[in-house]
């Protein structure tokens, strides 16, 4: 009875601005406007997570060469660094790489006198740090350098930053691109508030005759946008979420692993899945004060 | 048979006679012109030097030839439009300089019914006449009856679901009418309200703003129709010409006397 009553009411409502139900184009402009905020936004997201994983792998690794004509004083040298690698406690593995793993991955270039024992190959430790920051990593290289001079260092860090570059580029890209379909989603709402005032003014002028306050009949016009924002919302965020996840798929199963880091974690989505009641909320914000504002200028 | 068929504006009786009792003067107007629109589109003063008094709980005719002023004057009186000059006093307080955000308690107070009906096109008959009860807040329990019980005075109980488009002039009409008593205002603004109906459902109607005017309203009626006006005992009447009133009222009667 009292539910009944009260639907009644919220109906009668809706329907003091009402012209034609359904679908109208507001629900497409938010529905389209989310679809592709949600898809900059996973971009973002995605990006945003593959760089902090290089970061977390490439910081503390490191690569040592040992590089000399005279294969063994390349090994004695080797063994020293790697025992002196091992003794570090800034160092958590450090292992040689495989002879025969190194002939194999030298084959395609090589052919079969990659296997040649006097062939000038550098002897290769991989060396994980306990740390994963710059600084220690930059320590122990320092101190593996001044053991021999034929030793040679590489950070991973520094050949894949122009990736990391990228990747944070693409994080910013998609962040103003969110930033600018919400301001443009706003610009909608409000010029779909004023269309709404002139459409209405002589309904409004009743409401206002009635003894409405400005805030009751800014109700009127951000219920309307708000339903619409919510229908448009729910198609476009769910199928930017299927398309996303397709993507994800696709991603994976190309096995490579650099972009392998290109994926969402929970907490990313979370954040796609709260952006539909962001814009809602924005849309019905927008509408508020545009209606309270123009309200003001009315008797 | 008024408080039969007005049962829920029975309790508040008492309370009502005894607000009009402390405020002897509901409206109060001081040399108060109109002139429209500004500057280079000023026209000329469509009213002039209104000055009178309306009594808490009486009945008035307001008449005068079209385009005499009526429902100007009438318009300032439910703050649709502020005055170029003077003073209006209304409910006590200077309605001139009312602040925006308390106009909505002011019009709670008034009930209009407009000379062009100005009802909301996509609500029902039933709609629009809650429409001022919803407005004020009252739950939606309490609205049903008094919807139902003037739908009967105005005698549109079978045409509660018909949109105003849907309805004939006169049926309109009596919509603008339930909608402008159904939250029992102190005062009531009606701009020819019988101008769309048969002699009966005038008189109808005008028995309806007697009751209301039995229960505590101040009544302003404007018309053209004569003939309704002997049908009020203790009426008063205030006559517009040209933008001025030809006798402010004192104990005015239909036939019109001049006052003292
Ligand atoms: N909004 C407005 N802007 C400019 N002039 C107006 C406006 N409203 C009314 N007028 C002018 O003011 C004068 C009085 O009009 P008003 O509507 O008050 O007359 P009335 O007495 O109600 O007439 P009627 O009996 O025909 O309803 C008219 O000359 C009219 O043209
Ligand atoms: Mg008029």
């Amino acid at each position: 009875m009292m539910s009944r009553a009260i639907k009644a009411r919220s109906s009668a409502e809706r329907r003091v601005l009402d012209e034609a139900g359904g679908l109208r184009a507001m629900t497409w402009v938010m529905a389209i406007m989310l679809f592709l905020t949600m898809l900059a936004a996973a971009l973002g997201l995605a990006t945003a997570g593959a760089a902090r994983l290089l970061d977390r792998q490439l910081v503390g690794r490191l690569t040592v060469q040992v590089v000399d004509g005279d294969p063994v004083r390349r090994d004695a040298v080797a063994a020293r660094v790697l025992a002196a690698l091992r003794a570090m406690p800034a160092v958590a593995t450090a292992t040689p790489v495989d002879r025969a793993e190194l002939t194999r991955l030298l084959q395609p270039w090589l052919g079969s006198d990659g296997a040649d024992p006097q062939l000038p190959v550098p002897a290769m430790i991989d060396v994980d740090l306990a740390d994963h920051d710059g600084a220690a990593a930059a320590r122990v290289a320092a101190t593996v350098r001044r053991l021999s001079p034929i030793v040679r260092v590489d950070r991973h860090e520094s050949w894949m930053s122009p990736v990391n570059d990228v990747m944070r580029s693409l994080t910013f890209l998609a962040l103003a691109l969110v930033l600018l379909m919400a301001s443009a989603t706003a610009a909608v709402v409000v010029l779909a508030a004023r269309a709404g005032l002139q459409t209405h003014h002589a309904t409004i002028a009743v409401m206002h005759m009635l003894g409405s306050t400005d805030l009751q009949v800014a109700r009127l016009f951000q219920r309307r946008i708000a339903l619409d924002a919510t229908i448009g919302g729910v198609g476009g965020g769910v199928t930017a979420l299927l398309v996303i996840a397709f993507i994800g798929i696709r991603l994976h199963g190309l096995g490579s692993e650099l972009l392998g880091g290109v994926t969402l974690g929970g907490v990313d989505w979370v954040v796609l899945a709260l952006l539909p009641v962001a814009f809602v909320v924005l849309a019905t914000l927008a509408a508020r004060v545009t209606i309270v504002r123009a309200l003001r200028h009315i008797l | 048979m008024a408080k039969r068929r007005y049962g829920h504006w029975h309790g508040h009786q008492a309370g009502e006679s005894g607000r009009n009792h402390v405020m002897a003067n509901i409206v109060q107007f001081e040399n108060v012109g109109l002139r429209y629109g500004t500057g280079p589109d000023a026209g000329p003063e469509t009213l002039a030097d209104l000055s009178f008094t309306l009594r808490s709980g009486a009945f008035y005719f307001l008449t005068g030839a079209s385009g005499a002023g009526k429902t100007s004057l009438l318009k300032l009186l439910y703050l649709a439009q502020r005055p170029t000059r003077g003073v209006i006093r209304l409910f006590g307080e200077d309605a001139v300089v009312l602040s925006r955000d308390r106009l909505p308690g002011f019009r709670r107070r008034i009930g209009v019914v407009f000379q062009d009906f100005r009802l909301v096109p996509h609500l029902s008959t039933w709609d629009n006449i809650a429409l001022p009860l919803r407005v004020a807040g009252m739950p939606e329990v309490d609205i049903e009856q008094p919807v139902r019980e003037m739908l009967a005075w105005v005698g549109l109980g079978d045409r509660a679901d018909a949109r105003p488009a849907t309805l004939s002039g006169g049926e309109q009409q009596r919509v603008a009418i339930a909608r402008a008593v159904i939250a029992r205002p102190e005062i009531l603004v009606a701009d020819e309200p019988t101008g769309n109906v048969d002699p009966d459902m005038a008189e109808r109607l005008l028995h309806l703003f007697e009751s209301l005017n039995k229960l505590g309203t101040t009544v302003v009626v404007a018309t053209h129709d004569f003939h309704l006006l002997g049908r009020i005992p203790g009426a008063q009447m205030m006559r517009l010409d040209r933008g001025r009133l030809l006798d402010p009222t004192g104990s005015l009667r239909y036939p019109p006397t001049r006052p003292e």
